[in-house]
């Protein structure tokens, strides 16, 4: 327990020490992020057949399909 | 252009970005962990400000790059689905210990390394930054084994009825001689940019007068490392020269811009390869070409007369050499391909064994298939050939300059060298150049497969609009370069304020 208290502590005094550069780097970091997970993955990047099926029996059947449709 | 174009250059354009700041991270984490070493060894402050300097260029490297490469994730699931679901299990293994790597070694490690000034012990501290080299560079081992494997599909074995590989052997993936080379190959050139960036910043500060003996300490550690770096470099070029003769005669074929191939072939240095070049025509292959005698044929076969079939070699094939025509390999593609369908949809157990059957004996030439006639089996040849080419020039070039500098240094009049210092300034972005065109080579080289000769690109693609594809990559291109901005105007501004021994 104590040695979780020190590893907590030593973040959160890195973290109140962090100079302007630091501070420029994690708002940039936290932008970045946003923008990845929040607006990319969620509006453009579905994972295309997660979002069309629920099995992974109907996903090996579609891709099958897919490549032997020809 | 087609879906698979915008796909290809959306992977393309956000993979060569993501690799900006990676061969950076993974060299530039050793040259840290070297002048920490000699901090903790010495004691002396000059070497803590040497430390803490480029620890500061690293973390915004570091910030900047970090979850780029995740963006190559998404596009996998979104654009190439079929691709994903098709190797989901030779690379779930593999990235999931990347995961954990990165996770607890980088992200831990990274933390004390900057937050761990006098609030840990020296020698833990000194560690940490090891740590942090160690496990950016093994994290990196895994996504280049998952590289190497597409490849060299090795240790897997095709599940017809879940429509995924499945790995049979995990070692034999990890350590195929692909991987090997692809790893040390690649590391070892993150290296040589990340001394690179050190010596030419380095030169700055030496050129502007200003931090010289910072600038003169920092520059011989880099060139010290370089050298090694890019000697290890030939070496393991040598060897990933040597398994793509073995398992991608083609795109060997297209980094020599060769399509008569032969016994006894020279390696060429120097070349202009004839401009329009097509498989099958009478046009010479260069309209110039300076050759090493024998040498092509040695490197690739470990034998001075040894064969090294060209395109049109591998096209149309050549008994004696067991090299098996396209045209052929694409019937019996369609063979397996059928077989595979026949699996699927019969209910008659004698029908699916026999199916089975078939499908197994024709798998290796499955991707074959798919294209719609010889000739796409074809990489771009000048592309791939000049990418080649500029690549090993510099890095032999890179090889001289490291050789110098580090002259320069020990004799200590490095300080008069203006025109070497200048030099070595402007070579930092050719040691990019160098690193991204080592993959142009990698990639560009080895279409149109996805999975060597078991899935095109043209297969591995999900049924999407060319639009939404079109809209991300632009998006992308904006967010790159919005990003690539920030970080080399954040890196300038920290480089012109210096170490801190002299910025008082």
């Amino acid at each position: 327990m104590n040695i979780i208290k020190k590893i907590f502590r030593f973040y959160v005094d890195g973290f109140k020490n962090i100079d302007k550069l630091g501070i420029k780097l994690w708002i940039i970091i936290a932008i970045k992020l946003f923008i990845m997970f929040a607006i990319l993955k969620i509006f453009f990047f579905p994972d295309f057949l997660n979002s069309k099926f629920d099995s992974d029996k109907e996903k090996g059947d579609y891709v099958i399909e897919s490549l032997t449709k020809n | 252009m087609s879906l698979v174009d915008w796909s290809r250059a959306q992977f393309a354009l956000t993979a060569m970005y993501h690799w900006i700041f990676v061969p950076l991270t993974l060299g530039l984490s050793f040259i840290i962990a070297f002048m920490h070493t000699k901090y903790y060894k010495t004691k002396a402050e000059k070497w803590k400000n040497t430390t803490k300097f480029w620890m500061k260029l690293f973390g915004i490297n570091f910030a900047i790059g970090v979850a780029t490469g995740i963006i190559l994730e998404f596009e996998f699931g979104t654009n190439w689905s079929n691709y994903s679901w098709i190797v989901g299990d030779i690379f779930g293994a593999p990235l999931a210990i990347e995961g954990i790597l990165a996770f607890f070694l980088e992200s831990t490690f990274i933390a004390v390394m900057f937050f761990g000034w006098d609030r840990v012990s020296k020698k833990f501290h000194m560690l940490s930054s090891w740590f942090v080299a160690i496990g950016s560079n093994l994290s990196a081992l895994w996504i280049l084994v998952a590289n190497a494997w597409m490849q060299n599909p090795v240790g897997m074995r095709f599940n017809p009825d879940t429509a995924r590989n499945e790995m049979i052997d995990f070692w034999e993936i990890l350590f195929s001689p692909t991987a090997t080379y692809k790893f040390l190959h690649t590391v070892t050139n993150g290296y040589v940019v990340a001394s690179l960036f050190v010596i030419g910043i380095s030169a700055w500060f030496i050129l502007k007068g200003r931090h010289l003996d910072f600038a003169k300490r920092s520059m011989r550690i880099a060139a010290i490392f370089g050298l090694v770096a890019s000697l290890v470099l030939v070496y393991t070029g040598d060897g990933s020269a040597y398994c793509t003769a073995k398992d991608q005669p083609m795109k060997l074929a297209a980094m020599e811009g060769l399509y008569e191939g032969g016994n006894e072939q020279g390696l060429v240095t120097v070349a202009l390869p004839t401009p329009g070049k097509k498989y099958g025509d009478d046009k010479n292959d260069y309209l110039f070409a300076v050759k090493i005698p024998y040498l092509l044929s040695y490197l690739a076969t470990r034998n001075f007369d040894g064969y090294v079939p060209g395109v049109n070699n591998i096209i149309e094939g050549d008994k004696e050499h067991g090299i098996v025509p396209v045209k052929e390999r694409m019937e019996k593609g369609k063979v397996a391909i059928n077989a595979l369908k026949e699996y699927k949809i019969s209910e008659n157990k004698i029908v699916k064994d026999e199916a089975l059957k078939t499908f197994r004996k024709n798998y290796k030439h499955f991707g074959y298939g798919f294209l719609p006639d010889k000739e796409s089996a074809i990489p771009n040849v000048p592309l791939t050939f000049y990418s080649f080419h500029i690549m090993v020039g510099l890095g032999f070039y890179f090889i001289i300059l490291f050789a110098i500098i580090l002259y320069f240094s020990i004799k200590q009049t490095i300080e008069k060298k203006k025109t070497w210092l200048k030099i070595a300034l402007w070579s930092i972005p050719l040691g990019f150049i160098a690193s991204e065109l080592g993959w142009v080579v990698a990639e560009v080289g080895r279409q149109p497969w996805t999975i060597q000769d078991i899935l095109p690109t043209m297969a591995s693609t999900s049924h999407l609009s060319t639009s939404s594809v079109q809209t991300t990559f632009w998006l992308f291109t904006v967010l790159f370069t919005v990003l690539l901005i920030a970080e080399i105007k954040i890196m300038i501004h920290q480089i012109k304020l210096g170490p801190k021994e002299e910025r008082s």
